[in-house]
């Protein structure tokens, strides 16, 4: 079933960017062309086959405890999943720390399963563990589509990561001087034809983390919003971030907060 | 003669508290909190050609990561010595040819690979110039971080100090901008020598699809 949806999917991709390199008025239809793709497989995102794998695993006895992750506490109180993705990242009291949702749910899956989070943190995307934490989620983002982005920066800790997280977004570094603001500080830019959203300001910033997670279209994946950030490091020729350090949660305070209000879309479908 | 004495001693003191609390600014802009630095340090690891002297920051990265501080008077001062800094670094060709050939030009401007954790050591790197630049006017294809570069040399003309500005510019694009966006091609060795009078040819051998 996923096969061959996949297959479909590539077929689609190829179709569009058939269209899009031959059309004269490329710049403005390549953006049309991937919203009307959007539209087209709107009501089937093969983010929906990793959602009800992630249902699955939520509720399944896992781990050396044999336990359930619903008793997982996302910050909305134990059990409590719909509309938590929402407001994270947040200070959570128990581990003392401003968490992003896969950090907590490495908390939650070594406090209640008894699961060591390093195998975590050590595993490649799209494989082994990171494979059942894709699926979760997607199956945790999918229950605060359509709420509005609503991060705190209340608490000192979360203040704290805010300001960490802007600084790290303007620091450049690597071969090629590259920081995130290098693409996403200014309105109405572009590489080749990739729309860039300025993730300095609110609109930007609501489209940037509204969208992901997100189910990538070119790499057949379903992205979570840890791997997207790794792969803007990769691409900005930096070392590697490790999974749940505090830059990424730092990145994600600084991008969530900037864009409170917008509504969150994941998961989201992305080129 | 004492009252101009007094006076001149006023403006003496006043030039040095001037001096002092411009200079205390400009640390205090330029350094990052320790928190800040121990999550810069703890939060990477090395993989493949990307090792962690990546994360490090050279004199011109410090500085244009403090945006606000870059582009303020105060920062003025500094904008100049940092751009010299870069100047200093750009070598001129070593064969004395500054023009290459256009088509291999283009395929360096097309490709945006190599220098990521996924590349290997010898993984040809690419300008990537398209990503930003729009440069031969058949290819739909770019971005706009950067300005246009269709018409570069026809609307330049072909100058000795034109070439030299461009050799110059793609080699260390912060000799002239301090936080230019543009990575600095020589100085990281991103590209050779060959690969930049290549693209030096996209631009301005008056034969190239650029100059049409």
């Amino acid at each position: 079933m996923q096969r061959k949806l996949t297959l479909e999917l590539a077929t689609g991709v190829v179709a569009v960017l058939l269209t899009m390199t031959s059309s004269v008025f490329a710049q403005k239809s390549a953006t049309d062309d991937i919203a009307k793709y959007r539209e087209m497989i709107a009501d089937g995102n093969p983010s929906e086959l990793y959602e009800a794998a992630g249902e699955e695993l939520w509720k399944k006895p896992a781990g050396p405890k044999n336990a359930t992750l619903e008793q997982c506490n996302l910050g909305l109180g134990p059990g409590v999943v719909k509309g938590a993705a929402a407001q994270l990242p947040r200070y959570f009291k128990d581990t003392n720390k401003v968490q992003d949702l896969e950090s907590r749910l490495m908390t939650c899956m070594q406090v209640l399963q008894g699961r060591d989070p390093q195998e975590m943190i050590d595993s490649p995307f799209q494989k082994g563990p990171k494979k059942d934490m894709e699926a979760i989620v997607a199956y945790v983002v999918t229950l605060s589509k359509g709420d509005k982005i609503k991060v705190s920066t209340a608490h000192p800790k979360e203040k704290e990561m805010f300001n960490l997280g802007k600084q790290a977004f303007f620091a450049q570094g690597g071969p090629m001087d590259f920081s995130c603001a290098s693409c996403h500080a200014e309105n109405d830019k572009r590489i080749r034809l990739q729309d860039l959203p300025n993730i300095t300001e609110q609109k930007g910033a609501a489209l940037g983390w509204g969208y992901w997670p997100a189910y990538r279209v070119s790499s057949g994946q379903f992205w979570t919003m840890q791997q997207r950030l790794n792969d803007c490091y990769r691409q900005q020729r930096l070392a590697f971030p490790i999974y749940g350090s505090d830059v990424t949660i730092a990145l994600s305070m600084y991008m969530a907060k900037t864009g409170n209000g917008g509504t969150i879309e994941t998961p989201g479908l992305k080129r | 003669m004492e009252f101009i004495n007094i006076k001149k001693l006023l403006a003496l003191g006043g030039v040095v508290l001037l001096a002092g609390a411009l200079n205390s600014h400009a640390l205090a802009q330029q350094k990052k909190d320790p928190k800040y630095n121990k999550m810069m340090q703890d939060s990477f690891r090395a993989e493949g050609i990307a090792g962690l002297d990546r994360v490090e920051q050279d004199a011109t990265q410090k500085f244009c990561s403090d945006t606000q501080f870059a582009n303020s008077k105060q920062g003025e001062a500094m904008r100049v010595k940092i751009q010299k800094i870069n100047m200093d670094t750009i070598k001129q060709p070593s064969d004395g040819k500054y023009i290459g050939d256009w088509k291999q030009g283009e395929s360096v401007a097309q490709s945006g690979r190599g220098a990521t954790w996924t590349d290997k050591a010898d993984t040809v790197v690419g300008g990537g110039c398209y990503n930003c630049h729009q440069i031969d006017p058949k290819e739909i294809s770019y971005g706009n971080i950067g300005p246009s570069l269709t018409g570069y040399g026809k609307l330049r003309g072909y100058s000795t100090e034109v070439i030299t500005y461009t050799w110059n510019r793609i080699n260390n694009s912060k000799a002239y901008n301090a936080c230019s966006n543009m990575p600095r091609f020589a100085h990281y060795k991103l590209l050779n020598e060959k690969q930049i009078q290549d693209v030096m040819a996209l631009l301005l051998d008056p034969e190239s699809p650029v100059n049409k």
